[in-house]
C-alpha cells in the first residue's frame, strides 16, 4: 500500500546536533502511537542546505516546509498535518515580509540555486540504496560499462569541462586521461574527502546525504582508467559520513554493484575507507597518498604527478568528493548539457558553505558565474542585523577576500583568482563592518602555522614569522616596516614552499593588504583598530555626562572592575578591565565609550 | 539479495522510481485533493483516500498527486474531492464513497471524462483569475 504522506527529516550533522535526532525519534514514536505510520512514511534524509533554519522537516506531496522544528513539535505535526491534513502554520518558513510561502521551491533561499551535486540531498534516504537507484542511481555506471569504452568516458568528461572542485580547478578529464594512458599492472582510484577548510562542510554533506553517488563515480573512474581498487580518505571527525559510507559500500556489494564482476561483466572494483586524523596538510594529494600508505602525511614534490606515480608508486586518479558527485550526472545527461551551465572557463555548479554575518547560513549550490551579490543578498538574505557588507572570504586559509567593489563580478575559477582570492573548496565567510581584517588574517595564519607539517622551511618559518608580525600589529606594537616585511615573506613562501599549503598560506595576508592596507596602517601608525575588534588597542570608559547610574554595566562586569553607587556616575578601573565588552552591550544610554 | 544483473537493476529502478515519484509534485499533470477535516473523516474520507491510492496503483497512474486538505466548507456533501488535471475542467466531487473514488480514477484520471453524477461544483476559474 502506498503512503499518503512522506515526512522528510534532515539528518545531516548540522541538524542532528540541533536535536534533529530526538525530533526524528519523537516523530517516529508519535506516528506509531497514532497508527499513522501506515499512512505516512518517515524518511531520514540528507542536508537541506538551509542550516540556519534547521532542523528542517518537509512534508510531501504538500511541499510544506517546516523550519526550526523541535522534538516537542512532533505531536502537533502528526496530529494536525498527517492525521487531519491541516498545515501547522506556526512552523512554516516565512519570508521576511510576512509573506507565507509553504512551497519550498519558491523560497528565495532556493530560487537561484541549481542543485546538481546536491541533487539527492534532502530527497532520498541515504541509508537505502533502492532510493538512490530510483533517482537514476547506478544508471551512469550501467551506461559506462555496457555502452561506452573508457576512451568515450574520458572524452565525455573532457568535453563537459568539469574541473576539480577541491580548489585548484584542474580539468578532471585530463587527470583521468593521464592515468588511463599509463601502462601499469595496478592502478588506483582515490577520493579526497579530507575536508579541512574552517567553515566548509560541502563534502561532508554530500557523503552524508548521497554516499552512493561517490561510490558510483569512483567505480566509473576505475572502469575508465583500468583500476580495480579505490580508497576514500576521510577524516575521523566525520563519524556520520563514515557510517553512511560503510553502510552504502555494504549495500552496493550485496547488489553486486561493487566487488567482483560488477553487473555480470568482467570488471571488478572495490572501495575501502581510510580514516585521517584530521591534519590539514593531508588534503594535499601527495601527503594524502602518503597517509593512506601508512606513512606520516607529508607532501613530496611534483612531478611525478599521482596520475603517473601515486599510491604505492602506481598510477592513481585522485579527485575531490564534489568533483565525483558531478560525474554520474554528466554521463547521464551528456557533456553538452553540463557544458551549457556556467561560464566560458568554468562549467557546472559550485557548492558553497555560506557562513559568517549572514542571515541565511547554509549550504548552497549555484551555477558558476553567479555573482556575490546574488549569493549574499538573494540567497543569503543579506547581512545579519542590517550592518554593512565589508568582505567575503573564500578559499579558506589558502584564499582571500572579495570586497564590495566586486559584488557584481560573476564568480568562477579565473575571476576569483584575478581579484586575489580563489575558489578553494567552497567555504564562504561573510564579514561586516565589525570584523577587523588584521584579526581575521591572524586567525587564518594561526591555522596554517598549526597545520604546517614542518618539512620545508619557507612554510614552517615563514608562516610563524608572519603570524608573529600580525600578532604584534593587533596588539598595537606594529612597526613601520611590518607591512613591507609581510609582503616580502609572503612572496618568498609562495615561490619556495614545497606544497600548496605553504604556497597559498600567505594569500589571506596578501589579499587583505591589497584591499585593506589602510586598516593595517591604522593599527601600526595610529594604534587604533577601526573595527573595534583588537582588544589590546581598546579602552573602555564611561561618559559621566550620559551615565545615569543604572548599575546595568556593573552587574554584567565579570571581573568586576566597575564601581559606583546607584544613580551616581560609574567608573571603569582600566587596570583591571579585561575588555570583554559586556558593559558596552549592557548600557542602554550609550554611556560606555569604546575607543 | 543476490547480485544484480543488468536487467535486475533496470527492473528494480523502474519499480522504485514509481514509488519515489509519488513523493514529489514535480512533473505531475494533476492533483487530487481530498477534504480530510473532521467532517470529511467522519463521512468516510479515509476510506476514500485509501481507495484512490489503491486504484491508482492498480491503474499504474504515477503522474497525479494525491493530497489531503482540511475542511472545504461543504460539510453537507462530504467526503469532497477536488480534482484538477491539465486540459480538463477543475472539478469538485461531492458525496464520494469508495466506489465513486475508483470510478474517478478510471473515468476521470485515466479516461479523461468527468464523473458527471457526482460533480458538486465546477469553480469558474476564469472569473476568479480575472478578479485577481
Amino acid at each position: 500500500m502506498a503512503y499518503k504522506n512522506y515526512i522528510l527529516v534532515c539528518a545531516g550533522t548540522a541538524c542532528e546536533s540541533n536535536k534533529g535526532k530526538a525530533l526524528y525519534e519523537a516523530l517516529d514514536k508519535e506516528l506509531k502511537a497514532t497508527g499513522a505510520d501506515a499512512e505516512a512514511q518517515l524518511v531520514k534524509t540528507g542536508c537541506f542546505g538551509f542550516c540556519e533554519q534547521g532542523p528542517i522537516v518537509k512534508i510531501l506531496p504538500d511541499e510544506s516546509f517546516y523550519v526550526k522544528v523541535g522534538p516537542n513539535d512532533a505531536q502537533e505535526i502528526v496530529a494536525e498535518h498527517i492525521v487531519k491534513g491541516r498545515t501547522v502554520e506556526r512552523l512554516l518558513y516565512k519570508e521576511e515580509k510576512e509573506k507565507t510561502d509553504p512551497r519550498s521551491q519558491d523560497i528565495s533561499f532556493y530560487r537561484k540555486q541549481l542543485r546538481i551535486v546536491l541533487r539527492n540531498c534532502a530527497v532520498i534516504n541515504p541509508e537505502i540504496i533502492d532510493e538512490y537507484i530510483a533517482r537514476d542511481g547506478y544508471a551512469a555506471l550501467e551506461k559506462a560499462l555496457f555502452d561506452m569504452t573508457p576512451d568515450q568516458v574520458v572524452s565525455e568528461i573532457l568535453e563537459s569541462g568539469l574541473r576539480g572542485r577541491g580548489g585548484a580547478g584542474f580539468p578532471t578529464g585530463r587527470k583521468w586521461q593521464f592515468t588511463k594512458n599509463v601502462e601499469a599492472d595496478q592502478k588506483y582510484v582515490v577520493c579526497n574527502a579530507d575536508e579541512g577548510d574552517p567553515g566548509a562542510y560541502m563534502d561532508r554533506s554530500v557523503l552524508e546525504g548521497d554516499p552512493h553517488s561517490i561510490l558510483e563515480a569512483m567505480t566509473i573512474a576505475g572502469y575508465t582508467v583500468g583500476a580495480n581498487r579505490g580508497f576514500i580518505y576521510i577524516r575521523a571527525e566525520y563519524p556520520l559520513a563514515i557510517r553512511r559510507l560503510n553502510n552504502a559500500i555494504a549495500q552496493a556489494k550485496e547488489y553486486g554493484l561493487l566487488g567482483d564482476h560488477i553487473l555480470g561483466t568482467d570488471f571488478s572494483f572495490d572501495i575501502e575507507l581510510r580514516l585521517g586524523a584530521g591534519a590539514f596538510v593531508c588534503g594535499e594529494e601527495t601527503a594524502l597518498l602518503a597517509s593512506i600508505e601508512g606513512k606520516r602525511g607529508m607532501p613530496v614534490p611534483r612531478p611525478p604527478f599521482p596520475a603517473v606515480k601515486g599510491l604505492w608508486g602506481k598510477p592513481t586518479v585522485i579527485n575531490n568528493v564534489e568533483t565525483y558527485a558531478n560525474v554520474p550526472v554528466i554521463l547521464l545527461k551528456g557533456s553538452k548539457w553540463f557544458n551549457s551551465i556556467g561560464t566560458e572557463t568554468s562549467k557546472g555548479t559550485k557548492v558553497f558553505a555560506l557562513t559568517g554575518k549572514i542571515n541565511n547560513s547554509g549550504l548552497i549550490e549555484v551555477p558558476m558565474g553567479t555573482t556575490l551579490r546574488e549569493i549574499i543578498y538573494d540567497i543569503g538574505g543579506g547581512i545579519a542585523s542590517g550592518k554593512k557588507f565589508k568582505a567575503a572570504q573564500t578559499g579558506g586559509p589558502s584564499g582571500g577576500c572579495i570586497t564590495s567593489e566586486f559584488l557584481d563580478t560573476p564568480i568562477d575559477y579565473e575571476t576569483l583568482q584575478s581579484i586575489g582570492s580563489m575558489m578553494g573548496s567552497g567555504g564562504m565567510i561573510v564579514m561586516d563592518e565589525d570584523d577587523c581584517m588584521v584579526d581575521v588574517t591572524k586567525f587564518y595564519l594561526e591555522f596554517t602555522v598549526d597545520e604546517s607539517c614542518g618539512k620545508c622551511a619557507p612554510c614552517r618559518v615563514g608562516g610563524r614569522t608572519c603570524y608573529n608580525i600580525l600578532d604584534r600589529i593587533s596588539k598595537g606594537k606594529g612597526r613601520p616596516d611590518d607591512i613591507q616585511k609581510l609582503k616580502d615573506i609572503g612572496h618568498a613562501m609562495r615561490k619556495a614552499s614545497l606544497c600548496g599549503l605553504g604556497q597559498t598560506s600567505p594569500n589571506p595576508v596578501t589579499s587583505t593588504l591589497r584591499y585593506f592596507e589602510e586598516e593595517y596602517r591604522a593599527h601600526i601608525e595610529d594604534k587604533k583598530c577601526p573595527a573595534g575588534k583588537c582588544k589590546d588597542m581598546l579602552t573602555f570608559s564611561i561618559d559621566p555626562e550620559k551615565c545615569v547610574g543604572c548599575t546595568a554595566c556593573a552587574r554584567r562586569c565579570p571581573v568586576p572592575c566597575i564601581s559606583g553607587e546607584v544613580k551616581k556616575t560609574h567608573v571603569i578601573d582600566a587596570s583591571k578591565c579585561i575588555k570583554c565588552g559586556q558593559c558596552y552591550d549592557a548600557c542602554k544610554f550609550d554611556a560606555v565609550i569604546k575607543a | 539479495m543476490a547480485k544484480l544483473t543488468l536487467d535486475d537493476l533496470r527492473n528494480l529502478r523502474d519499480e522504485k522510481k514509481r514509488q519515489m515519484t509519488q513523493r514529489s509534485a514535480e512533473g505531475k499533470r494533476g492533483e487530487v485533493t481530498i477534504g480530510m477535516g473532521t467532517c470529511g473523516i467522519a463521512a468516510g474520507a479515509k476510506i476514500v483516500f485509501d481507495a484512490f491510492l489503491d486504484e491508482m496503483e492498480k491503474a499504474g497512474i504515477t503522474d497525479v498527486t494525491i493530497k489531503q486538505t482540511g475542511c472545504m466548507g461543504l460539510c453537507f456533501s462530504e467526503p469532497t474531492v477536488e480534482v484538477s488535471c491539465n486540459d480538463m475542467p477543475h472539478v469538485v466531487y461531492g458525496n464520494v464513497d469508495e466506489k465513486t473514488a475508483r470510478r474517478i480514477v478510471r473515468e476521470h484520471l485515466e479516461g479523461g471524462a468527468l464523473v458527471s453524477d457526482h460533480i458538486f461544483d465546477k469553480p469558474s476559474t476564469d472569473i476568479i483569475k480575472g478578479a485577481e
